[in-house]
């Protein structure tokens, strides 16, 4: 049953112009960076920033929408004989993974073409995983706003969040503890964000991070290793896990 | 008739006078002799032949495998080999000890240089004499390979001297001058040793386009040597670059450096240098391409700044720098400092960053430009915040700085930025 609605799901996706509209804006980017800069290494880092920027704010807001707009699809397939697990976890899917395919084919393929590197993999990788988070984060928001206007709103603040105000919020923590050691906490507060951490994650594997100085080479100790990678992927896995299992708990037991 | 014999005596005297010296000058240009070593030779080893020799003497050594050290040199001779000339240590003792003045080494290959912590032992040394001529050697696996102490007047040219340094301490430099003055270093290149050229009291000395790369630490490390040239050497890929201090009237033109990249890795860090111009250098993708840190009166013009993490950082005891039309391009942080105050001048920079405009097409953007960011600042500030590189955050706060400015150095400013870029090539 799961697998129907998901190519349902799917297919309502793909006929979706802000889909291809965000496919046609990935691509053109990706291959307009290429095409500017000579220094393909350096684009990657430029990509990264449209992979930071764009990605969350694109998954965090389509996913909400999507979801309030398919409230009547979801009331009458709940009619149906139809457990509430399979018409969340299809939605779900169905969302992340036309995100993520989209990303992976207009952002990820040309990247690999034009520079083919560890870094560029991370880059994807860091991608895909942020499509997933945010698109949980966007399920959470709408499941626990009835209002519409209030779900996307909370949805744009959660963005905000990640994007810009948690980055303000640690360089104040920077100035108010400078004169403390900061090396083991700033991996801790990196954590708290899925953006920092991917973006950290990324820039580790460049050249760039010979720029990082002291803390740069402890931050490089501690994330650079095998056990930092894994401690690293294991947390964003989390960031996928936890919002999605308890948008979906608010899911089950919602009245309709 | 008494007076007739005394004036033949006379005759007689002028000419035997005469004859002996010219006697005693052809003996002498004959014994300018060449001495020849080899396997089949008479003399069979570079230590008789130095034994043998007296001053004006050419040693040829022929082709062949010497497993040779200890040799001193205090006569003033050529030493030269035919062909391929291996010179092989054996790990023990030193090479050439060149005492005497006028003393040409040239087309040996030396090899295995002993590690030693209370000698500096090297392959060929120089000490306390002058006019000596070092030149189209091949040293390898030295500790030190050539070592100028005290001497004045020499050449050293077109050697080849590869090291095999393993950690900083166990581990010399390859040419290595002290209290020197009026040297030639032309054309050598230097690799894995802990510093490639290593200077310290050199005075008006030249250094042209010598290749020093893949060293431990720095590709050259200079300190108290005044009125020095260094022109079209290039530097690349060493631990940390080159570094140098407390000297006064240096001069650096054409020079590149490149690839030095590393946490801890300067294209050139300079400490205490004052009085010097540094014109038509490259820096291509160093951490820190330029480090200034209580350096006066420098000159630094028409560059080439590409690629690099900083630009130049620019310590606040640093005064009265002129930096002027140079190229900056690519790089992460143009300029940054640690203070609020502005002591240097900038100006017809070409700053790739710059977003001006220029109404009269004077190639000169009319609206100024400040190359510090306060990223920059907050990065001198604060090291860890680092760790918000390419994060929008900074972007936002350098957006807002540029439009307000409040903390980055009022002073520090191109008020007319270059519209393109200049052709150094």
């Amino acid at each position: 049953m799961i697998k129907k609605i998901f190519k349902y799901v799917v297919f309502e996706l793909i006929r979706s112009r802000i889909v291809w509209a965000y496919a046609v804006f990935l691509l053109l980017s990706t291959l307009g960076l290429f095409y500017l800069g000579q220094n393909s290494s350096k684009t990657v880092i430029s990509i990264l920033n449209i992979i930071l920027f764009i990605i969350p704010l694109v998954s965090i807001i389509f996913g909400t929408i999507h979801l309030y707009n398919s409230k009547e699809f979801i009331e009458f397939l709940l009619t149906q004989p139809v457990d509430r697990k399979t018409v969340y976890w299809s939605e779900y899917f169905g969302l992340a993974c036309v995100f993520s395919f989209v990303f992976t084919i207009c952002t990820g393929i040309p990247v690999l073409i034009f520079n083919f590197s560890f870094t560029s993999i991370y880059l994807i990788t860091s991608g895909i995983i942020l499509t997933f988070v945010f698109i949980s984060l966007a399920f959470l928001s709408s499941v626990i706003n009835n209002d519409k206007v209030k779900g996307i709103g909370l949805s744009i603040i959660l963005w905000l969040y990640f994007a810009i105000i948690f980055d303000g919020l640690i360089m104040s923590v920077f100035y108010l503890f400078r004169d403390y050691p900061l090396e083991k906490i700033i991996i801790f507060l990196t954590s708290l964000n899925p953006v920092d951490l991917s973006r950290v994650m990324v820039i580790l594997q460049t050249d760039v991070s010979a720029m990082m100085g002291f803390s740069g080479a402890t931050i490089q100790n501690y994330m650079g290793s095998f056990t930092g990678k894994v401690y690293a992927f294991a947390i964003l896995i989390l960031w996928i896990l936890i919002p999605s299992y308890i948008s979906y708990k608010i899911f089950s037991r919602k009245n309709f | 008739m008494k007076k007739n014999s005394l004036k033949i005596l006379k005759k007689y005297f002028c000419f035997i006078c005469l004859l002996s010296a010219l006697c005693i000058l052809g003996f002498n240009f004959a014994s300018a002799k060449i001495i020849t070593v080899c396997s089949d030779c008479e003399i069979k080893t570079i230590k008789e032949a130095l034994a043998l020799s007296l001053d004006g003497d050419v040693i040829v050594i022929k082709e062949g495998y010497y497993k040779e050290n200890n040799l001193l040199v205090d006569k003033s001779i050529k030493i030269t080999g035919e062909n391929k000339v291996v010179i092989d240590l054996e790990f023990v003792n030193q090479g050439f000890v060149i005492k005497k003045e006028n003393v040409t080494v040239s087309n040996l290959e030396i090899r295995n240089i002993n590690v030693n912590y209370i000698q500096d032992l090297s392959a060929i040394r120089v000490e306390y004499t002058r006019g000596c001529t070092i030149e189209n050697n091949k040293i390898y696996n030295s500790f030190f390979a050539v070592y100028l102490a005290e001497s004045k007047d020499c050449i050293i040219r077109n050697n080849i001297i590869k090291g095999d340094a393993k950690s900083e301490s166990s581990s010399g430099n390859g040419i290595h001058l002290w209290n020197c003055s009026n040297i030639l270093i032309e054309k050598n290149e230097t690799s894995g040793h802990r510093d490639g050229i290593y200077l310290e009291f050199l005075k008006n000395s030249k250094l042209n386009g010598n290749y020093s790369h893949n060293n431990l630490r720095y590709g050259m490390h200079f300190m108290f040597s005044d009125s020095n040239a260094y022109t079209k050497n290039v530097f690349r890929e060493n631990g940390a670059g080159v570094a140098v201090m407390y000297t006064k009237y240096t001069e650096m033109r054409e020079n590149r450096f490149e690839d030095n990249w590393g946490p801890a890795s300067y294209g050139i860090l300079m400490k205490d240098i004052s009085n010097s111009i540094i014109m038509r250098n490259t820096f291509y993708k160093n951490t820190t391409a330029v480090y200034l840190e209580g350096s006066d009166m420098l000159q630094i013009t028409a560059n080439n700044f590409i690629e690099n993490g900083w630009a130049m950082k620019i310590l606040g005891n640093s005064l009265n720098n002129t930096i002027i039309s140079n190229n900056f391009e690519g790089n992460t942080f143009d300029v940054s400092s640690n203070s609020t105050r502005n002591e240097n001048v900038y100006q017809w920079n070409y700053w790739d960053k710059y977003e001006g405009y220029d109404m009269n097409k004077d190639d000169i953007g009319d609206v100024s430009y400040r190359p510090v960011s306060l990223y920059s600042m907050l990065i001198e500030k604060i090291p860890e915040s680092i760790i918000l590189l390419r994060s929008l955050i900074t972007d936002i706060l350098d957006v807002t700085e540029k439009v307000l400015p409040v903390f980055i150095p009022e002073t520090l400013v191109d008020n007319s930025p270059r519209m393109i870029k200049y052709k150094y090539d």
